[in-house]
């Protein structure tokens, strides 16, 4: 499958509805594996590197999933190109980095991806929307299993999969889930359900932003150890803490609907106001209104249409999908205006937000539990 | 306050994070930070950054051994790196990963999926160990008859399991 299809479509996780959609954009798991008698890729020689390279990318591109896989060595994709992939979750930010001696591997659905030689060797990751973290960890064990016939990886009958850090020594897997939390910000609780996550071993950060700073309320939630518990119990965990979480921010809502209602309904006007007559708009802006509008959507203020164009707007607003279209680089001036002009094409066909709409319509389920 | 990791410029990245109930700090100046993927949104994990810096000295504390065999890694690579050279550098360094390791995560043993090659390459250790002690207590006792049927036991589970034995290169 040539790299167009897989630049001009995005993949399932961005227009599936996965459990729990509203909320919970994405999950994601990863195994990071390594072939016994070789340096890690960062510390071993290019020769190396390529000769691990060799071994493992024709098992890859054999798995049934990755019939009519996209595979390329990262020396033939352009900065952009790569940056892309980057911005659709499907290779990481280090492996964007690399060059001659690794490669990637994705399936049609843009479902599963591969890397090879990245910090690791070996990197599995598959991806689905919403909240199907059980699904997906199915998908990447039997990929696992499957490779693991072909190639003897390093394995350790105390400390399990061996990794270049240590921090992902034992299953080598994180397991995450991206959640979108407005209510949660707005209502001041978010540091809260942040520092309650912490103490149970899972780590909360921005997805996108500097430091603590979480743009468009787009949150990541993960497992931070890997060694001493079994991949099941990590996975259990993690879905147990994200439905609460869950049931806090629809708590959030409700309470802010009865409270606040004017309070919601201004951030959505202005959000919508704003994204429909700028002609310049920074990603940071960009995100932070999207969010806006994406809760809008949730409170019926919008229909329902306008789900997947405002979820899609999130990512083809990132700097290398804007770029990707365009036959130079873009001046970040010049990346701003294109923005703005995307979302304003978007937005336009959209009615305007009812405020008499306003509505919450809580998903059956009881009280959410305490984080503790 | 100067940065935790250059010790030279003055830090402007704080983080605090909560690890299994245990606060942890690092402040860091703004190369530093960008250097460790601090402010890169994803994936940065505290531990990373604390790796190269309270890890190196534990890892030394290990003793000994200055250099893994098999890769030539050392204690100064891990100080600028926070990675390891090789599968086999955590028995070169393990001394003094221990420590890290069981301040890091939840146990210090795993407990999950195990690729089904190396479960057989245990599990023929182990009935390996007792086919010796059995053979030993038949030459011992002058039984020669078992003594040799168990030598051809042993012998069967010799025959090297394919990627089992250690240091083999990992392509079957
Ligand atoms: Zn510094
Ligand atoms: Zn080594």
């Amino acid at each position: 499958m040539p790299i167009h299809n897989i630049l001009t479509n995005t993949g399932e996780w961005l227009h599936g509805d996965g459990p729990h959609s509203q909320i919970v954009i994405s999950s994601r798991v990863r195994f990071a594996r390594n072939l016994r008698g070789y340096a890690f890729p960062g510390w071993a020689k290019r020769a190396e590197r390529l000769q691990v390279l060799e071994a493992v990318k024709p098992r890859v591109e054999e798995l049934p999933e990755m019939a009519d896989a996209y595979s390329v060595f990262s020396q033939d994709l352009s900065v952009i190109e790569k940056q892309v992939l980057v911005e659709r979750h499907l290779v990481s930010r280090e492996h964007a980095a690399k060059g001659a001696g690794s490669a990637v591997v994705i399936n049609r659905s843009q479902t599963l991806s591969i890397m090879i030689n990245e910090e690791d060797h070996l990197r599995l990751q598959a991806i689905r929307s919403g909240l199907q973290l059980q699904e997906i960890f199915q998908m990447i064990d039997q990929a696992d299993s499957a490779l693991e016939q072909k190639l003897d990886f390093a394995f350790h009958p105390e400390l399990g999969y061996l990794t270049a850090c240590p921090t992902n020594v034992g299953t080598g897997m994180r397991a995450s889930a991206m959640v979108h939390l407005p209510a949660l910000v707005m209502s001041e609780q978010i540091n809260q359900v942040i520092q309650a996550v912490n103490k149970i071993g899972l780590a909360v950060r921005g997805l996108y932003g500097e430091g603590t700073e979480a743009l468009g309320n787009l949150f990541q939630v993960s497992n931070q150890t890997t060694l001493g518990e079994k991949e099941e119990e990590i996975i259990a965990r993690l879905q147990k803490v994200i439905e609460q979480i869950i049931g806090h921010e629809q708590n959030a809502r409700q309470i802010l609907l009865q409270k606040k209602p004017n309070t919601l309904l201004d951030h959505v006007g202005r959000g919508y106001g704003i994204l429909v007559h700028a002609h310049s708009m920074s990603s940071k802006e960009a995100l932070n209104l999207l969010s806006f509008i994406k809760l809008g959507i949730d409170l019926q203020l919008f229909p329902e249409v306008c789900r997947q164009p405002v979820d899609q707007l999130f990512i083809e607003t990132q700097p290398a999908h804007l770029q990707k279209g365009s036959q130079r680089k873009l001046a970040a001036e010049e990346r701003d205006v294109l923005r703005a002009e995307i979302i304003r094409a978007k937005l336009a066909s959209f009615p305007k937000p009812e405020a008499g709409r306003l509505k919450w319509t809580r998903p059956e389920q009881g009280e959410p539990e305490a984080l503790e | 306050m100067n940065c935790d990791v250059c010790q030279q410029t003055s830090a402007t990245v704080f983080l605090t994070q909560i690890v299994e109930g245990k606060m942890q700090k690092v402040n860091l100046c703004e190369a530093c930070s960008k250097e460790k993927g601090v402010t890169n949104s994803t994936g940065f994990a505290l531990a990373d950054v604390l790796l190269g810096l309270g890890a190196a000295q534990e890892i030394e504390r290990g003793g000994g051994v200055q250099k893994c065999p098999a890769c030539g890694f050392s204690h100064a690579d891990f100080k600028k790196t926070g990675r390891l050279g090789c599968a086999r550098c955590y028995d070169t360094f393990a001394e003094g990963l221990s420590g890290l390791l069981k301040g890091m995560h939840k146990g210090t043993v795993h407990t999950g999926k195990q690729p089904v090659r190396a479960a057989r390459a245990f599990e023929a250790q182990i009935q390996l160990k007792t086919l010796h002690r059995e053979l030993r207590k038949a030459v011992a006792e002058e039984n020669y008859e078992s003594a040799a049927r168990l030598r051809d036991q042993i012998r069967r589970l010799e025959v090297p399991v394919p990627g089992g034995a250690a240091g083999t290169a990992g392509v079957v």
